[in-house]
């Protein structure tokens, strides 16, 4: 059944995709059982000329605007389009407001463009564990993903985890996030975009002052583009620029998703038996040795067996 | 008796429906009851700029308003009423360049100078963007249409209004009366920025241009503080009319205003007594002389329960003639000048606006605001606010929250259980003569003309003249739309429901909702997913928005989905979305329409299982009708606790999932 439902997916099947995103959300044992099985089969499968992308900035910066128009425009070049667009939950009731899917895709509604909004649910700003799974889900039946997320708090880590490439929206001449990666206090994300171009000399400013700085921090061929995604300006740039990294980047996709996975399966193991699991495996550092020991393509399923078994539980 | 009597408001009924013919007799019948102008109603696709045969526009052709297509339906429509003498409000915004150039081409067909024509369109589009909802194009090229109309009027038309600034659904959707006033004197002052900047009003003409603002308000219950909105309201636009705009005369400066009173306390519990509050919200329109509307339109008693009936819109003019002819009230001088009491409420008042027009400021202006959806967001949560003082008794409603008990009202008891059904044919006729419109005419000149129209939109020049010859050469409603949308691209507005919002108060009743709420995620083994959104045209979004919001407090994952929404769309996100339920809210009446076509989008995906609830404004026929029709729960505006609204739809998706 597994099999078949993985084979749906990949090739594009819209209800497939639906049910097993239900089933990764699911807390009820015989979905868990039966998503995990096809995500064995979709983390170890790698879309030809596929790409996931991150989103994230602080909010207000015009993600959701520039979310829609970079669907449009990888729509306009045929490409297939997942999205995941993950908002925050109430910490009192537990319920959320997703509002973005209203800001994405066209009026008529579009067979090639798929959107589900995510609730992150627990984890403080960041991605819950079933959004991971999504992402390898949706990569596995769109030729490009987006996932947008808030960038506060742990998110905008946590989506660098789960991606190809990171792209972080800031505001002209504001906010912590310029301030952040200016100082070095934010890992440089693979693209940097100054949202709000309309603005003009603001968002000029801001991206000289970020391309001086990148040397310095080690990354000075980081791309920092000005994007008015309500004028449309600059998005066809900015998609230009994705495609150009991931053609770059294209022979270290399969072993960087490797590790990624990997990593996943850390994370997945240290929410299931806490820190004291981990110090049976000689802490995160002894884990991960443990999983390089283990072939590439390995599913996570096995991955995660091997660390279970060998800490005893 | 005093010397002196002041001339009486212009009085009108806003109406208009089913088609240009029904809608001319209407008129033709109004005015012979003692209406001074008309206001016209027009259907949600002539607002939108769709013809009636567009599958956007199944089930709306003259539901809320009559459907305009093209010249002929505008010359039916003012048959036999002379134009050079009559005042007419047109309540058209998108769409206003082409409605007026409709009406320009029909008086020139009966022989009447544009010169001549007094009224009103009221062009209004940042409203839309936050509260109406009717807008066709983003916000900038509408800021473009809408100042086009207003240089062409004030160069060709100099009896007409070009813009009715709009606070009027502001407060529809929650407003206080700080945000009403400082909403539309930034509205205003935006207009005329824009105005400014396009360099085409000559600087000499521009205290005119200035003098040609009207506004469109909203009347509520506390008529006290609405007659303080009114005089704080003529005070700054008189101030700002002066130092920001450099307006000299004195005349050019008074706060002009037309008004609705409020539709949004009108209840469908015991609504016998919206006459009473009907007449009451109307004092604070006209008490006081030196804040007094221009034009008063007053709803029926029966808004919450359906279409008003004519007899309906008698009732309400008789309480306008009443209240000029047969009260003392225009006989005096203002009479709160010298009152300390309302001298403090307008200081306290004028404060607070200050202190929201330096916040719109900071927001980068209103377009920003509006685009950013900041203007947007602060609007739902008073919205939000109101409600729960309403559910929480704090605000009394009689006959809703407080006094439910009564006698059965003998308003209702007739064969239309008092209201009027709209003519179930309307739609295909009007297909039928739209179809035979297009065939009747000379395609070359039309598409000539529609050629100039895209001229015009691309190069920057304004865009009458060539809507007026496009109205002459029989284009339709639809073909000027489709050409200016495919030039500006189309738009879908910030819904202001974003995960920022804030948290309705607790209360016992929030609780029981989470309690069930959690039961029903429980059981489903994952966190109840609701969609709501709004199929149809209609863009009043209020009643979708207060749900959501509620719903996320009551511990659901909620995908709001926003306005203007296809059957097929929402299938669609359910589909994508893995939702438990379907919420979807029609106020315009279309639902015997609409819901159907959403549940068959839904069996065309495999997803019959999915309960559909939905809210509007709903006759009892109808909610049998429907819940017959395979919805598991009808809504209606007598639900007003969202808390029991949200427990009851974790109770329908229970039952889905065969709990």
């Amino acid at each position: 059944m597994s099999a078949t439902l993985a084979a749906e997916v990949r090739a594009g099947s819209r209800s497939a995709l639906a049910r097993l995103l239900n089933q990764l959300e699911s807390s009820r044992p015989d979905d868990r059982a039966a998503a995990s099985a096809v995500i064995d089969e979709l983390a170890i499968y790698l879309r030809p000329g596929g790409l996931l992308v991150g989103l994230t900035g602080p909010p207000g910066v015009g993600k959701s605007t520039l979310a829609g128009a970079l669907v449009a425009s990888w729509r306009q070049r045929a490409l297939s389009v997942g999205v995941i667009a993950v908002d925050p939950s109430s910490r009192r009731s537990g319920g959320a407001l997703l509002g973005d899917r209203a800001r994405i895709g066209p009026r008529g509604g579009d067979d090639g463009l798929f959107v589900r909004s995510m609730a992150a649910r627990d984890r403080l700003g960041g991605l819950a564990p079933a959004t991971f799974e999504a992402v390898i889900a949706m990569g596995a039946a769109a030729d490009r993903v987006l996932v947008e997320t808030v960038g506060v708090g742990q998110s905008e880590t946590d989506v660098s985890e789960a991606v190809d490439l990171t792209v972080v929206v800031i505001q002209p001449a504001s906010g912590d996030t310029l301030q952040f990666i200016k100082a070095g206090l934010m890992e440089v994300p693979d693209v940097v975009v100054v949202g709000k171009a309309d603005l003009g000399a603001a968002a000029r400013r801001t991206a000289r002052e970020l391309r001086a700085v990148m040397p310095a921090l080690g990354r000075p061929d980081t791309p920092v583009l000005e994007v008015s995604a309500l004028a449309g300006d600059g998005v066809g740039a900015l998609c230009d620029v994705l495609e150009e990294l991931r053609e770059a980047g294209a022979p270290e996709l399969g072993p960087r998703r490797d590790r990624r996975l990997r990593e996943q399966v850390l994370r997945t193991f240290r929410d299931r038996y806490g820190s004291r699991g981990l110090d049976a495996l000689g802490g995160a550092a002894g884990a991960r040795a443990r999983l390089d020991a283990l072939p590439p393509g390995t599913p996570p399923s096995a991955l995660l067996a091997a660390l279970t078994r060998a800490a005893g539980h | 008796m005093s010397e002196r009597r002041d001339r009486p408001w212009v009085m009108r009924t806003y109406s208009g429906h089913s088609s240009a013919a029904a809608s001319n007799a209407l008129y033709r019948d109004n005015l012979g009851r003692g209406q001074t102008g008309l206001s016209v109603a027009f259907d949600l696709p002539t607002q939108t700029g769709y013809d009636a045969d567009d599958a956007l526009s199944r089930g709306e052709v003259g539901k809320v308003g009559v459907p305009i297509g093209h010249l002929g339906d505008m010359e039916t429509l003012f048959e036999g009423i002379p134009l050079d003498r009559m005042n007419t409000s047109m309540t058209i915004n998108a769409t206003a360049p082409w409605l007026l150039a409709l009406y320009v081409a029909a008086a020139e067909r009966q022989g009447v100078a544009r010169e001549a024509l007094s009224g009103t369109t009221q062009n209004d589009l940042v409203k839309e963007f936050l509260s109406r909802g009717t807008y066709m194009l983003p916000p900038r090229p509408s800021m473009r249409l809408q100042t086009d109309v207003i240089a062409f009027t004030v160069a060709e038309m100099p009896r007409w209004n070009p813009v009715n600034i709009c606070s009027y659904h502001l407060q529809e959707a929650g407003a206080t009366p700080t945000l009403e006033v400082s909403y539309a004197l930034a509205n205003a002052m935006a207009v005329l920025d824009a105005l400014r900047e396009r360099g085409d009003v000559d600087e000499a003409a521009f205290p005119t241009t200035v003098g040609r603002i009207s506004y469109f308000v909203n009347a509520g219950i506390r008529f006290v503080e609405e007659m303080v909105k009114l005089r704080v309201m003529a005070r700054l636009w008189d101030r700002t009319a002066e130092t920001r705009y450099g307006v000299t005369d004195e005349r050019l400066r008074r706060f002009r205003y037309g008004v609705q009173v409020n539709s949004l306390g009108l209840t469908e519990p015991q609504p016998e007594n919206n006459v009473y509050r009907i007449a009451l919200e109307m004092l604070g329109v006209v008490l006081s002389k030196s804040a007094r509307a221009r034009a008063v339109q007053l709803p029926a008693w029966n808004e919450a329960l359906g279409l008003p009936r004519p007899w309906d819109q008698q009732w309400s003019l008789r309480l306008q003639q009443i209240m000029a002819y047969e009260t003392d009230l225009l006989e005096y001088e203002d009479l709160f000048d010298g009152s300390h009491v309302v001298a403090e409420l307008e200081a306290e008042l004028e404060a607070r606006v200050a202190e929201e027009l330096a916040w719109i400021e900071r927001e980068g202006g209103v377009l920003a605001a509006v685009e950013s959806g900041a203007m947007k967001q602060r609007l739902v949560e008073a919205g939000a606010a109101r409600l729960r003082e309403i559910e929480s008794g704090e605000q009394v409603v009689v006959g809703v929250n407080r006094w439910q008990e009564g006698l059965p009202s003998p308003l209702l008891a007739g064969d239309d259980a008092g209201f009027m059904s709209v003519d179930e044919h309307a739609e295909a006729e009007q297909v039928a003569r739209l179809v035979a419109w297009r065939a009747a005419r000379h395609a070359g000149e039309a598409e000539v003309a529609l050629h100039g129209l895209r001229d015009a939109a691309t190069t920057g020049a304004n865009i009458m003249p060539a809507s007026i010859r496009c109205a002459l050469a029989g284009v339709t409603t639809g073909e000027w739309g489709a050409a200016l949308r495919d030039i500006f691209g189309e738009y879908r507005a910030p819904t202001g429901v974003s995960a920022t919002m804030a948290s309705s108060a607790e209360r016992a009743s929030l609780v029981e909702a989470r309690e069930a709420v959690d039961a029903a995620s429980e059981r489903l083994g994952r966190r109840l997913k609701l969609l709501v959104g709004k199929p149809g045209l209609d863009g009043h979004s209020n009643g979708a928005e207060q749900v959501a919001v509620r719903a996320r407090d009551a511990g659901i994952e909620v995908v709001y989905d926003g306005i203007r929404l296809t059957p097929d769309q929402i299938a669609r996100a359910a589909e994508e979305e893995g939702v438990h339920a379907i919420g979807l809210s029609v106020l315009s009446g279309s639902h015997m329409a609409l819901v159907p076509q959403v549940i068959a989008a839904l069996e065309a995906r495999g997803l019959a299982a999915l309960p559909v609830i939905v809210g509007g404004i709903i006759p009892p026929e109808d909610r049998t009708a429907l819940l017959a029709a395979g919805v598991a729960r009808v809504f209606t505006p007598s639900d007003f606790d969202l808390d029991l609204v949200i427990a009851e739809i974790a109770r329908a998706v229970l039952e889905g999932a065969g709990g």
